[in-house]
Parts: C-alpha cells; sequence; structure tokens
C-alpha cells in the first residue's frame, strides 16, 4: 500500500486512495513464477498449452513486426511509426481476451490489438505511408480505424457500446458483446476520457476503458497527468476499476475477461490501468535521451513481458527450442510480408479522396473535381487550354 | 395544410421521423421530460419513451461523440446542442471526428449523426446565447449545413436531415421559433440542399437564410414602393451553397447583396459574393455587397439591434449597389 493520504473521521471527507502506486493485479511474475488470485485465478487456469503458446507467439510476432516498421521508417519507407515495443503483454493479453463480436476502439498504438483481431498488419503501414487515413474495413474485425486525436475515441467506444445496448433491447437475439476503449496516461487527462466514463456509468454501458499506463506521453511523465494511479478515478465514477500488471499478460488477459464479462451481463463499465512501460520511443521522430533515464529503461527491462513468459513456459515444459526457433522464422516471414506488402502498395489518388468528403453526390466537390480533371488534361494535351471560369472552382 | 410555429413543424417532423425510423433517437440536454428549452421536443418523450428521448448528462463534447459511435453501430441520432454558443465543447468531435470518418475509412464507413443547434440572435439574451457560427462548421468539409426559415421547410428539413447519409448540422433560427406558418405534410418541398426564390425581381438580388429570411422580404418590399425590384432568394442551405439558383438570379438582377447576422469577415456572404463575382463578372452592375455583424463577439442584447442586420441596414445595402 502506497502513502495514502489521511484526513481524519469528519464526515463526507475522502479518506484514502483505494489502490496505492505499487500495487497491482499480477498473476505471473518477472521470473515467470505463478501467483494465485481467487478473483483472476480462475480466468487461467483451464488456458490450454496452445493458448499459453499463443500468447507468447502473438507477442513474438507483435514485436518483430513493429522492428520491420521501425527500419521502414527509417529507410524512408515510412513517414513516421508509432512503436509499441514493451507494451505487449498489454495489448495481447487485452486483445485475446475479446470475443468475436467484440469491438475494439484502439488509439494509434495497438498494433498488437490489430494482429489479435486478425488484421494483415501490413494494412496498418498505410496510414504512416501516406496511402490512408484508415487502411482497412473496421467491419471485418471490430478493430476500429487508429484515431490520433487523444481520447476521441473513448467517446466512439462508449456510443458504440450504447448501440449494443439498443440492439439487443430491440432484439433479445442479438449477441451480448462489449467493446473495450483503448487511451493511454497522457489521453487520461483529455476531457472526453472524462465525459465518455459519465456517459457509460450513466447508460451502463457495455464497455472497457483499458488504459495502457506506460509512463509516458511524449516527454512528459505520468506524474505530471495524476498524483494517484489512474485506476482510483474509477471510484468517482462508480464503476469498478483494475490495475494490473501490464507486463503479465495472464494477468491482463484474466482482468479484460473479467471485466469484458461484467460489461456484457448487464454489469456496466469498468476500468482498467495496465502498468506498462514504453520501452522504445514516442514515435520515430522523438528522441527519450532528452527527457529520461537510462537507468529506468534498464530497470524495465527486467520486467520484460515475453522473457517471463518464456520462463513461465519452458519450465512448465510447455515449450521447448524449436517452438522458441520456429516462432523466429514465423517472425521473420510475417516482416517479409509486410516490407513486400509495404512496398507494393504504390500511390494514392486524389479522385478516391474527392470521392469520399461525401456519401451522397455534393455539387462543390463535383464542381472542384471537374476543374482538377480539366486542369489535369491540360498537361497531356498542349492544345487544351485552362479556362478561365473553370480556374474559379479551385 | 395545417399553421404550425416553426419549434411546432420541428416537433411534428421529429415525431413523425421517430415513428418511421426505429433506428433514430434523440438526444440532448433537458429534451425529456421538459422537452427542451424552446420545448421543440415537447411530448415526445411521452409519445416515444425515454429510451428515444434520451436527456444525456450535460457535456457536449460527449453528446457528439457517443452519437458517432453510435450511428457507427447503425443507429440514427439526433442531437440537440442547447444554444449555439455551447456548442464549441463539441467542436473537436464534429470537426475532426463527424466530418472526416467518411473519408477517413476510405468511404467503408458513414456516420449520419443530426446535430441540431439553435441559433442567432435578437431575443434580448445573455452571453453566449444569440450567436451564428455557421461559418466555422461550412469552412469544415464532410459536413453538411441547413437552416430552414420557414414552418414548412422546418418539418421537412429535419427529415430529410436524418435520410442523408452524411453528417448534417440544422442550424434552427430561435427567434423565428414561434414564426407561423402552412405545413403541408404530404408533399416535400424537395431536395434541402437547394436555395428557394422566395420573392421574384430585377434590379438586385437579396440573399440571406435562416433568421434573416423575414427581414429580407420586408426590404424587398420597401424597395418596391421605392421603384425598385428586389429578388429575395433563401439559401436553406449554408454547405453545400446552391451557387446555380444564386447565379441565375445575379445574371438576370446583375447586382448582389448577401446578408446574414454572422460578422462579414470570413462568413458565408464573402464565400457567395466571390463566387458569384466570378461566376457573373460580365452581369453585374455593382460590387457584391456584403451585410452582417460586426467584427466583434456578439455584443450585449442592449446594444444588439445596432449589430443585427435589419430592414434599414439591408436597404442601405441595395442603395448602395443600385448607386454604381
Amino acid at each position: 500500500m502506497g502513502a495514502a493520504q489521511q484526513t481524519g473521521d469528519s464526515a463526507g471527507v475522502l479518506r484514502s486512495n483505494e489502490v496505492g502506486p505499487d500495487e497491482a493485479l499480477q498473476l505471473l511474475d518477472e521470473d515467470g513464477a505463478i501467483h494465485q488470485d481467487s478473483t483472476f485465478s480462475p480466468y487461467i487456469q483451464e488456458l490450454s498449452q496452445e493458448t499459453l503458446r499463443g500468447f507468447y507467439a502473438d507477442m513474438a510476432l507483435v514485436r518483430r513486426f513493429d522492428t520491420e516498421a521501425t527500419a521502414l521508417q527509417r529507410q524512408g519507407e515510412l513517414a513516421l511509426w508509432v512503436p509499441m515495443v514493451g507494451q505487449e503483454a498489454a495489448q495481447i493479453g487485452s486483445g485475446r481476451a475479446m470475443n468475436k463480436a467484440d469491438y475494439a476502439f484502439p488509439t494509434y498504438r495497438e498494433h498488437g490489438v490489430a494482429l489479435t483481431r486478425g488484421l494483415d498488419l501490413a494494412d496498418l503501414l498505410k496510414l504512416f505511408r501516406g496511402i490512408s487515413n484508415g487502411g482497412w474495413d473496421p467491419r471485418e474485425t471490430n478493430f476500429h480505424l487508429y484515431t490520433l486525436v487523444l481520447a476521441a475515441q473513448t467517446l466512439h467506444a462508449v456510443g458504440y457500446a450504447m448501440g449494443i445496448q439498443r440492439d439487443r433491447a430491440a432484439d433479445p437475439s442479438t449477441e451480448a458483446a462489449a467493446v473495450v476503449a483503448y487511451f493511454g496516461d497522457g489521453a487520461s487527462s483529455e476531457g472526453d476520457v472524462h465525459e465518455s466514463m459519465v456517459f457509460a456509468a450513466s447508460y451502463n454501458a457495455p464497455v472497457v476503458f483499458f488504459c495502457q499506463n506506460n509512463n509516458w506521453a511524449i516527454s512528459v511523465p505520468f506524474e505530471v497527468q495524476s498524483k494517484i494511479p489512474l485506476v482510483n478515478r474509477a471510484g468517482g465514477y462508480g464503476i469498478p476499476g483494475i490495475r494490473v500488471d501490464g507486463n503479465d499478460v495472464l494477468a491482463v488477459y484474466a482482468a479484460t475477461q473479467w471485466a469484458l464479462d461484467h460489461a456484457r451481463n448487464g454489469h456496466g463499465p469498468v476500468l482498467i490501468e495496465a502498468s506498462t512501460y514504453r520501452v522504445g520511443a514516442h514515435t520515430t521522430a522523438d528522441d527519450p535521451t532528452k527527457y529520461r533515464l537510462l537507468a529506468e529503461e534498464e530497470l524495465w527491462k527486467t520486467k520484460d513481458p515475453l522473457a517471463r513468459l518464456e520462463a513461465y513456459l519452458r519450465a512448465e515444459g510447455l515449450a521447448d527450442d524449436e517452438f522458441f526457433e520456429g516462432l523466429k522464422n514465423d517472425g521473420d516471414e510475417l516482416a517479409a510480408h509486410v516490407r513486400k506488402a509495404t512496398l507494393a502498395l504504390g500511390g494514392a489518388d486524389i479522385r478516391q479522396k474527392f470521392a469520399t468528403v461525401y456519401a451522397q453526390a455534393h455539387p462543390l466537390v463535383a464542381e472542384e473535381l471537374a476543374w482538377f480533371e480539366n486542369y489535369e488534361a491540360s498537361f497531356s494535351d498542349a492544345e487544351t487550354q485552362i479556362s478561365g471560369t473553370q480556374g474559379g472552382a479551385a | 395544410m395545417s399553421t404550425m410555429t416553426i419549434a411546432k413543424a420541428i416537433n411534428e417532423g421529429l415525431r413523425a421521423t421517430l415513428a418511421k425510423d426505429p433506428k433514430s433517437f434523440l438526444m440532448g440536454e433537458d429534451i425529456g421530460s421538459l422537452g427542451g428549452v424552446y420545448r421543440v421536443t415537447e411530448g415526445l418523450k411521452k409519445e416515444f419513451g425515454g429510451h428515444r428521448v434520451m436527456d444525456t448528462p450535460l457535456a457536449e463534447s460527449g453528446i457528439v461523440g457517443t452519437a458517432i459511435g453510435m450511428a457507427l453501430r447503425g443507429h440514427r441520432p439526433i442531437c440537440e446542442i442547447q444554444f449555439d454558443g455551447f456548442v464549441f465543447p463539441a467542436f473537436n468531435q464534429i470537426t475532426t471526428q463527424l466530418a472526416k470518418i467518411h473519408t477517413r475509412s476510405d468511404g467503408q464507413l458513414s456516420a449520419p449523426v443530426v446535430i441540431r443547434i439553435p441559433y442567432g440572435g435578437g431575443i434580448g439574451s445573455i452571453e453566449h446565447h444569440s450567436e451564428s457560427p455557421e461559418a466555422l462548421f461550412a469552412h469544415t468539409p464532410g459536413l453538411r449545413i441547413i437552416t430552414p426559415s420557414n414552418a414548412n421547410d422546418a418539418y421537412w428539413m429535419i427529415q430529410q436531415a436524418v435520410e442523408c447519409k452524411d453528417p448534417v448540422i440544422v442550424f434552427e433560427p430561435k427567434r423565428r421559433y414561434w414564426l407561423k406558418g402552412e405545413v403541408d405534410t404530404e408533399n416535400s418541398p424537395g431536395d434541402p440542399f437547394k436555395a428557394h426564390v422566395l420573392r421574384e425581381g430585377t434590379d438586385a438580388t437579396l440573399v440571406v437564410y435562416g433568421p434573416l429570411v423575414p427581414v429580407a422580404l420586408a426590404a424587398a418590399s420597401a424597395a418596391a414602393e421605392d421603384g425598385h425590384s428586389v429578388e429575395v432568394i433563401d439559401l436553406r442551405s449554408i454547405s453545400p451553397i446552391d451557387f446555380d439558383t444564386v447565379e441565375a438570379s445575379v445574371n438576370k438582377t446583375g447586382r448582389l447583396v448577401v446578408a446574414h447576422e454572422a460578422p462579414t469577415f470570413g462568413g458565408i456572404g464573402g464565400e457567395i459574393s466571390s463566387r458569384i463575382s466570378e461566376r457573373c463578372f460580365y452581369s453585374m452592375e455593382s460590387p457584391a455587397i456584403r451585410v452582417g455583424g460586426f467584427h466583434m463577439p456578439y455584443p450585449v442584447a442592449r446594444v444588439e439591434e445596432h449589430y443585427l442586420p435589419d430592414i434599414d441596414r439591408m436597404l442601405e445595402a441595395l442603395d448602395r449597389a443600385f448607386a454604381y
């Protein structure tokens, strides 16, 4: 328990914070040893060898993917990349807890969740290559487009969850489903996170707020965002909160399963704070050496999410060298696929952008497109002149 | 045909929408039991239930943001923002999210959210209750913006907004909520994004929308007494703007005056003046002239009569046009 503030016994005075800064649910520790918890252990006790190996495989694959994307950016093939190394357990654990009918609203760093939802990870790079501001059809995987305006998607997630409620009210045979709203410690300061929790609590929406607290909002440390663990804010909204070791894939999986069950069963929203660390830079344009200490990075490397699961799998005889060697090959194959698919993307067509501003025909867009076509055509035929009136359309 | 106020016509239009589209619902502050601060949604909660007419927490970004999520799930939210000056907490959700979701998804997703906003001044109200922020939204590609000026349009345009596949902001002229007019509930006035010529004329074209439409019609009558024939166009849609109708009129009259309550600088009037000047250059007898609010935050109620374009301000602008 951390230093909880004691303020005496006066009525109506908040006495202490529930969860201390060092407290978090942990089922698999840094050394690969299992810990028991009466509420959450049951969620992982029945997991098969295949599932446990799958957790590791997903974490290893997305890390390899992340390395490849960073390389593509360094080679000039992407304008920017947003690395997620260090957050594999938080993303794979929460992503794997979801059912097919559940829906995820990511920020822009949830490449691991994308993997669990069945996305072709190459599609994620269209945004960073300047091909599309989306890149995939969210309806195919229930993995929404990345949202770059911090926290905006938390409200969309709550609305989507309220939509599920409406669908189930209208047709009780609609499959029970919940929504996961991803955001970070930086975004937790945005007003939209507050409003989304107010709405979710008011309407008992089936939504799980999943905060990856990776300790850094670009260069600003967590202490600037909050004086207390974020999970304690849940109490202010009257919803349950769980603080979980975000580098423990088993604890993240169990906590998210619990929260999704809670939401799907009509008990309303849950806030999960996954304590993790952004091992790399905020983006490829960032330089963490300017604002944080190497010692801190080294400390977090001892909490690596992959190392501890590997230790556990080996100790329990659930995986051997052959498995881990095989994964390296799988990772290289994924990286090769992503590289090949990215380089084959070609350009973007501004005509497609004209075509998608509105869903219904729009005279101004049509007029400007016509002008543009005429302007373009003027370069292919020296005889064609641009008329003054057409010039006015742009 | 029946006679009703604009507020009642919107109420009837919402009632018709709720009855025919089970995915549609209203959400906003105080719209349920109270029926909205202007009573536009009066009786609808009683008739359709709190599930279809939903009082929300007091948070505009939350209203629009959750509406986007519900629209992505296939529902048809109709949001009420209580007053023009209170839309800004939702400005981020409207401009960076709602307006862009269709193009960001390469046309795969749509969020056909409708946002109703009572707007404009002339009601002697306090700060933030009299503004005309339509140009701020018109400048954002991806949004459609309409504003009815009479009961018949009000009845139909709110329903057409809900039927539109794009997000639509409906700016409701709050000082005209109690203006009565005939409503034909059988025959739609047609495309909500087309302008209507309300009064034909030959000497000048006066373009207005929303709350200034009755003012413009009165100004045209006054001008007629001085021997000037003024054509009055009710724009109805601010995005897109029906430039074709304005162009045809100005080619006929040779003069253009545009009036709105919003400040002229960077406003809708400037956009119309510029485009029509390009299209109608050889037909025009005078420069396009704008009439609008001054470049100041909406002033206190005791001086708003000097700020708002009235009949005399429009006549003065017409006189300037005729002087060329």
